[in-house]
C-alpha cells in the first residue's frame, strides 16, 4: 500500500478518516486523495472540520477511525517519518515573536537537522526573496502581519518538505499580500512541493488545481474548480460553496 | 460614572472566575487545605531527643543518670560508647542530637569531694533547637543533682512563669494567624496579577482601555470579584482555625473580618500593580511570587520575632503588609483587644491600600503612543 | 545533539531577551537573601521589662539590677500596680512583667526560698520562650549569689557540667538559615520558570509547530531543562558567595559536593516544574499548581520549624519533599563538613525524584502531542 501510494503518485490519500470528540463527530468518514505536486484546496465554513482534518494528517490528532497516508506513510504508525517529510503552518501564528527573523530561521533549520552552511545559504536566499534582508535582525513580533505570514510559510518550506500543509494562511491579510502569498505557493508547487491549503476565501479556491468542499464534517464536493462550477451550474466557486453550505446544519457561513 | 458599564464588566469577571470550575475549586480549597495542613505540621516543640552516651567506666552512678534521661520519655539513647570518637559521625549523619560524655572518674568523684565532670555536646547547627536540647538535658541533670544535695542550704528563687495570651505556648495559636495572613496575601496578589497580565498578553486589555470604562472602573471590576473570593477564603480559614485547632477568638469577630477585607484589598492592589509593571504573565507571576512569599513569611513576625531582627531591617518590615495584619489578628484572636489598641496598624493598612490602589490606577491610564 | 544546540540557543535567547526578567531572576533572589538572611533569627537581643516591685528591698533591687545589667532586659517602666503593667502589655509597650511580692527578702532570709512572678507576652511564642530562658538564667545565677552571701562555706555542686555546642558554638542563627533560604529562593525561581515554560508555548501556539517537526521528546525536554538548570546553578553560586562573604557562613565541607548535590537536586526541582507544565493548559493553572506545591515544600522543608517536631504523618510526607532533602544536605555539608558517604542517602533520594519527574514529564508531553 505504502509503495503503491507513491507509485500511484499520491502525496496524500485518506479513506473514511473520522474524528470524534465525545459524541460530536468533527470529521465524518472523509475519503480523498491529493496528487504529488498538486495545489489542493480544502474549503469549508468555520467549524466544518477543516482544522481537525489537517491536524490528523500532520499527526497532531489521532484519527478515531479510517486510514490515511501522507507522503506514503501511515498516520497511525509512522508519524516520525511523516514529520520529516512535511511542513506545517498552523492557523495561529507559529513563529517565536520574541526571536528575530534570522534566529527563527536558524532554529527551524536546526530542528530539521540542516547543516549550518546550508541554513546560512537558505536564510540569505529567503530574506532576499521576501524582501526582508534589512529586517533580518528585527524581532518577528514587530513585523506586520502579512510579512509574518510569508515568513512563516517560507520557514515551513525550509527543509524542502514533500508536502506543505497550510491552515488558513491568509486570514486577516490584505489583498495585495494575499496575491504575493499565492505567488509563493505557486513557486513552491513549481519546485514539486505538494500544497494542501485550507481557506474560506473562495477567490483563492480558483487558484487551486483541485478543491474539496467540506460541510458538516463530510466532503460535499471534490474536483477541479471548473468541474465543480459545471456540475453545479454556477458562475464561481463562491456560488458552489453557498449552495452546498445552505444545506449545512452546523456551518455558520450561510 | 458609568455604572452600567461597570456592572457589565464585573459580571464578565465573575463569569471568567465561575466558568473555570477547576481553578475556582483550587482557589477556594487551597487556603483551607494549607491552613489545616500547616496548622498541624508547623510546630517548634521538641518531643524526641536522640542521645549518645560516652561512658568510659560504666558504673551504677552513670547508669542511674542515664535512666533518669530515659524516664523523661523525651530522651532516647541511640548509641553508647567508650570514646568521644563516636560523636562526630553520629552528628554528621544526623543520627544523634545530644551526646553526654562522662569523665572517666565521674563515679568515684561523685562519691568523693572532687567535682564529678560531665560534658554535654549538642549538635548546635540549628541553634534554636540546639538550645532547647541543652536546656532539657540540663534540667534532668539539675533535678538529679538537687536530689543528691537535698538538705544542703541552697537559696532557691521559684519563678512562677505565666505565658500571657497563650499559656501553653501552643504552636497552632501562634502560627494560624500568621498562616492566614500569608495564604491570603499570596492568593490575592497572585490572582489579580495573573488575571490582569493575561488580559494584557492576549490584547483584550487594549479593548477594555478604549472602551468607555475608566481605568478606575477596570481596576474595581478586576478587584471586586476577587475580593469576594478572598473573603470566602478568610471565612473558611478562620472557621478551620476555630473548629479544627480551637484557636481562641477573644475579640470581635466582626472587627477581624473587616480587618481581613482591608488586608485583602492591600494584597489585591499589590497584584494589580505587579501586573501593570510587568510585560508578561511569566514575569508578573515571578514577581508576585518572589515579592510575596518569602518576605511575608520571614519579615512579618509570623515565624521569626520582629524584635530579633537587626535595627536597620525594621523599616523594611514596615512595607510588608502581613507584618501589620499579624499584629491585628493576634491582637483580636489571642488578646481580645479592639481598635482602641490596634488603630495604628489599621491606619497603616488603610494607607497602604489607598496608596497601592491609586498607584495601580495610574499605571493603567491608557497611554497615547 | 546538533538539534539540541539549536534549541538551547533559542531558549537562552528567549530568556535573556526579556531584560526585566533576567534582572529579576538574578538580582531579586540575592537581594532577598541579604534581607531575609538577617531577619531569620530567634535570638532576642533586648526585651522590654516592666517591673512591679512590692518588696522594695535590697534583694528585689539586686534582682532588677542584674536584669538590667545583663543587657538582655531593659526596664521601661515600674509601678506597684499589676493592672498598669497588664495594660502596658496589652498595648505592646512591654514584653515582660517582673512581679516581686512584698516579702521576697524576708522569705529568703527565713526559709531560703522565695517566689517571684514572670509574665511574658506569649503572643509571639518564639520570642517568649527565648526571653524566658534568659530570665531563668539570670534568676538562677542571682539565687546562687545570694546563697553564697548567706552561707559562704556551703559545699559546691557535686556535678560540674560543661556544655559545648558543636558546629555553631556562637549559636548564630544565620549560619543555619542562610543556606536554607538560598535553597528556597533557587527552588522558587527554577520550578516556576520551568512550570511556566512549556505551557506558555502551548498558549502561544508554537508548541503545535514544534510537534509536527521530527524533534524527539527527550531532546525537547533536555532543551527545556538545561537553560533553567544553568541559570539556577549560577544563582546558587551567587548566593553561596553572598553566604560566604556577607554572612560568613562556615563552609566546612567540600564545595564540589554541594554543587554535585545541587546538580542532582535541580534536575528534580525543574523536572517537577516541567511535569506541571506539560500537565496543564494555561499559564494560570501552571502558576496555581506550582504555587501550592512550592508553599508545601517551603513550610514543610524544615526551613522554619524542625521536621522532627512535626507529627508523624507530616514527617512521612516530608520524605517526598525534595527541598527538605537538599536543605539537609546543604546544612550538613556546609556546617558539619559531611562527606559524600554521610549524605549519600538524601542524594540518592533526590536522584530518584529527578528520574521520576523527568520521565513523567517526557511521557506526559509525548501523550499530549499524540
Amino acid at each position: 500500500m505504502t509503495a503503491a501510494a507513491q507509485i500511484n503518485g499520491f502525496a496524500i490519500d485518506a479513506q473514511n478518516l473520522t474524528r470524534r470528540f465525545g459524541s460530536f463527530i468533527a470529521v465524518d468518514h472523509i475519503t480523498f486523495d491529493v496528487k504529488t505536486g498538486e495545489v489542493f484546496g480544502f474549503l469549508g465554513a468555520n467549524g466544518a472540520g477543516k482544522t481537525t482534518a489537517i491536524k490528523m494528517l500532520v499527526g497532531l490528532l489521532a484519527p478515531s477511525e479510517g486510514v490515511a497516508h501522507v507522503a506514503g506513510f501511515d498516520v497511525h504508525s509512522q508519524r516520525e517519518q511523516i514529520r520529516r517529510n512535511i511542513g506545517y503552518m498552523s492557523q495561529r501564528f507559529s513563529l517565536y515573536a520574541d526571536l528575530t527573523v534570522r534566529e527563527n530561521i536558524r532554529l527551524y533549520g536546526g530542528i530539521y537537522g540542516l547543516p549550518p552552511a546550508h541554513i546560512e545559504e537558505r536564510t540569505k536566499l529567503m530574506l532576499d526573496t521576501l524582501g526582508l534582508a534589512t529586517n533580518a535582525d528585527d524581532l518577528v513580533g514587530k513585523l506586520p502581519l502579512g510579512w509574518k505570514q510569508k515568513l512563516a510559510f517560507s520557514v515551513a518550506l525550509l527543509h524542502e518538505p514533500k508536502i506543505v500543509f497550510l491552515d488558513e494562511p491568509t486570514g486577516g491579510v490584505d489583498p495585495i499580500t494575499r496575491r504575493q502569498f499565492w505567488e509563493l505557493i505557486y513557486a513552491a508547487a513549481a519546485r514539486g512541493t505538494t500544497v494542501f491549503v485550507t481557506t474560506h476565501y473562495m477567490d483563492e479556491a480558483e487558484y487551486c488545481d483541485r478543491i474539496s468542499i467540506m460541510v458538516d464534517g463530510k466532503i460535499a464536493a471534490l474536483g477541479t474548480p471548473t468541474e465543480l462550477k459545471e456540475r453545479f451550474g454556477a458562475d464561481s466557486v463562491d456560488d458552489v460553496f453557498v449552495r452546498l453550505a445552505r444545506g449545512a446544519k452546523k456551518g455558520e457561513a450561510a | 460614572m458609568n455604572l452600567n458599564a461597570l456592572r457589565a464588566f464585573v459580571v464578565k469577571e465573575l463569569h471568567h472566575i465561575l466558568r473555570d470550575r477547576q481553578t475556582l475549586t483550587v482557589l477556594l480549597m487551597m487556603p483551607l487545605v494549607q491552613v489545616i495542613l500547616f496548622g498541624y505540621a508547623l510546630r517548634s516543640d521538641v518531643r524526641d531527643i536522640r542521645m549518645a552516651i560516652v561512658d568510659p567506666t560504666p558504673d551504677n552512678a552513670t547508669l542511674e543518670l542515664q535512666s533518669r534521661f530515659l524516664s523523661t520519655m523525651r530522651f532516647r539513647i541511640v548509641a553508647t560508647g567508650q570514646s568521644t570518637d563516636i560523636i562526630e559521625p553520629l552528628f554528621r549523619r544526623d543520627k544523634a542530637d545530644v551526646a553526654l560524655v562522662f569523665d572517666p572518674d565521674f563515679a568515684s568523684h561523685l562519691r568523693g569531694t572532687e567535682p564529678a565532670r560531665l560534658l554535654i555536646a549538642i549538635d548546635a547547627s540549628d541553634p534554636n533547637t540546639g538550645t532547647t536540647y541543652l536546656n532539657y538535658t540540663r534540667a534532668v541533670i539539675q533535678a538529679y543533682q538537687a536530689e543528691l544535695s537535698a538538705g544542703s542550704n541552697q537559696v532557691r528563687i521559684v519563678t512562677e512563669t505565666r505565658m500571657r495570651f497563650n499559656p501553653t505556648l501552643e504552636s497552632v495559636n501562634l502560627f494560624v494567624p500568621g498562616l492566614i495572613a500569608l495564604v491570603l496575601v499570596l492568593v490575592s496578589a497572585l490572582m489579580t496579577a495573573i488575571s490582569l497580565s493575561r488580559e494584557k498578553e492576549r490584547g483584550t486589555m487594549e479593548v477594555l482601555l478604549v472602551s468607555p470604562l475608566r481605568p478606575q472602573q477596570i481596576i474595581v471590576g478586576k478587584v471586586l470579584p476577587y475580593l469576594v473570593l478572598a473573603f470566602a477564603n478568610v471565612l473558611t480559614a478562620l472557621l478551620a482555625a476555630w473548629a479544627v485547632f480551637h484557636v481562641p477568638f477573644r475579640g470581635s469577630v466582626v472587627l477581624l473580618l473587616l480587618e481581613s477585607i482591608l488586608y485583602t484589598l492591600v494584597s489585591l492592589a499589590l497584584g494589580v500593580l505587579v501586573a501593570a509593571k510587568t510585560a508578561s504573565q511569566r514575569a508578573a507571576m515571578l514577581t508576585a511570587m518572589l515579592a510575596t512569599m518569602l518576605p511575608n513569611a520571614l519579615l512579618s513576625g509570623m515565624i521569626f520575632p520582629i524584635a530579633s531582627m537587626p535595627r536597620w531591617l525594621l523599616p523594611v518590615t514596615y512595607v510588608v503588609p502581613a507584618r501589620w495584619f499579624i499584629v491585628i489578628a493576634r491582637g483580636i484572636m489571642l488578646k481580645g483587644v479592639g481598635l482602641g489598641i490596634l488603630w495604628r496598624e489599621t491606619l497603616v493598612l488603610s494607607a497602604m491600600a489607598l496608596l497601592l490602589l491609586v498607584a495601580a490606577m495610574r499605571s493603567f491610564k491608557p497611554r497615547m503612543e | 545533539m546538533q538539534t539540541l544546540r539549536y534549541l538551547l540557543r533559542k531558549e537562552f535567547l528567549q530568556v535573556f531577551r526579556d531584560r526585566m526578567m533576567v534582572t529579576q531572576l538574578l538580582l531579586m533572589p540575592i537581594i532577598q537573601l541579604l534581607l531575609l538572611g538577617n531577619a531569620a533569627t530567634f535570638e532576642v537581643k533586648t526585651s522590654r521589662m516592666y517591673v512591679v516591685d512590692r518588696d522594695h528591698s535590697e534583694t528585689s533591687r539586686g534582682l532588677i539590677d542584674r536584669m538590667q545589667a545583663s543587657r538582655r532586659f531593659n526596664v521601661v517602666g515600674a509601678s506597684p500596680s499589676m493592672d498598669v503593667a497588664n495594660d502596658w502589655m496589652l498595648r505592646r509597650k512591654t514584653d515582660v512583667i517582673l512581679s516581686i511580692p512584698a516579702d521576697l527578702e524576708r522569705d529568703i532570709v527565713r526559709t531560703r526560698n522565695g517566689a517571684i512572678q514572670l509574665v511574658l507576652n506569649a503572643e509571639d511564642g518564639a520570642a517568649a520562650g527565648v526571653t524566658q530562658s534568659y530570665a531563668a538564667q539570670i534568676i538562677g545565677a542571682y539565687a546562687n549569689e545570694l546563697g553564697a552571701e548567706l552561707m559562704p562555706k556551703v559545699s559546691g555542686h557535686p556535678i560540674e557540667v560543661r556544655a559545648r555546642g558543636w558546629y555553631n558554638p556562637d549559636l548564630d542563627y544565620r549560619d543555619y538559615m542562610v543556606p536554607g533560604i538560598l535553597v528556597q529562593l533557587v527552588t522558587v525561581v527554577g520550578t516556576l520558570m520551568a512550570a511556566m515554560n512549556i505551557v506558555r508555548e502551548k498558549e502561544l501556539g508554537t508548541l503545535d509547530q514544534l510537534s509536527v517537526t521530527p524533534l524527539s521528546q527527550s531532546t525537547f525536554m533536555a532543551a527545556k531543562l538545561i537553560p533553567f538548570w544553568v541559570i539556577a546553578l549560577v544563582e546558587l553560586t551567587l548566593g553561596l558567595l553572598v553566604a560566604r562573604f556577607v554572612f560568613h557562613v562556615p563552609m566546612l565541607g567540600s564545595i564540589a559536593l554541594v554543587f554535585g548535590a545541587a546538580a542532582v537536586y535541580l534536575i528534580a526541582a525543574l523536572g517537577i516544574g516541567l511535569f506541571i507544565s506539560t500537565l496543564v493548559d494555561t499559564q494560570q493553572q501552571a502558576m496555581f499548581v506550582t504555587f501550592f506545591i512550592i508553599m508545601v515544600y517551603l513550610l514543610m522543608s524544615g526551613l522554619f520549624t524542625p521536621v522532627r517536631s512535626m507529627p508523624d504523618w507530616a514527617q512521612w510526607m516530608a520524605q517526598f519533599n525534595p527541598v527538605k532533602h537538599f536543605i539537609e544536605i546543604m546544612r550538613a555539608v556546609l556546617l558539619k563538613g559531611a562527606t559524600p558517604r554521610d549524605v549519600a542517602r538524601p542524594i540518592g533520594i533526590l536522584a530518584v525524584f529527578g528520574v521520576v519527574a523527568l520521565t513523567l514529564a517526557i511521557r506526559e508531553y509525548g501523550r499530549r502531542i499524540g
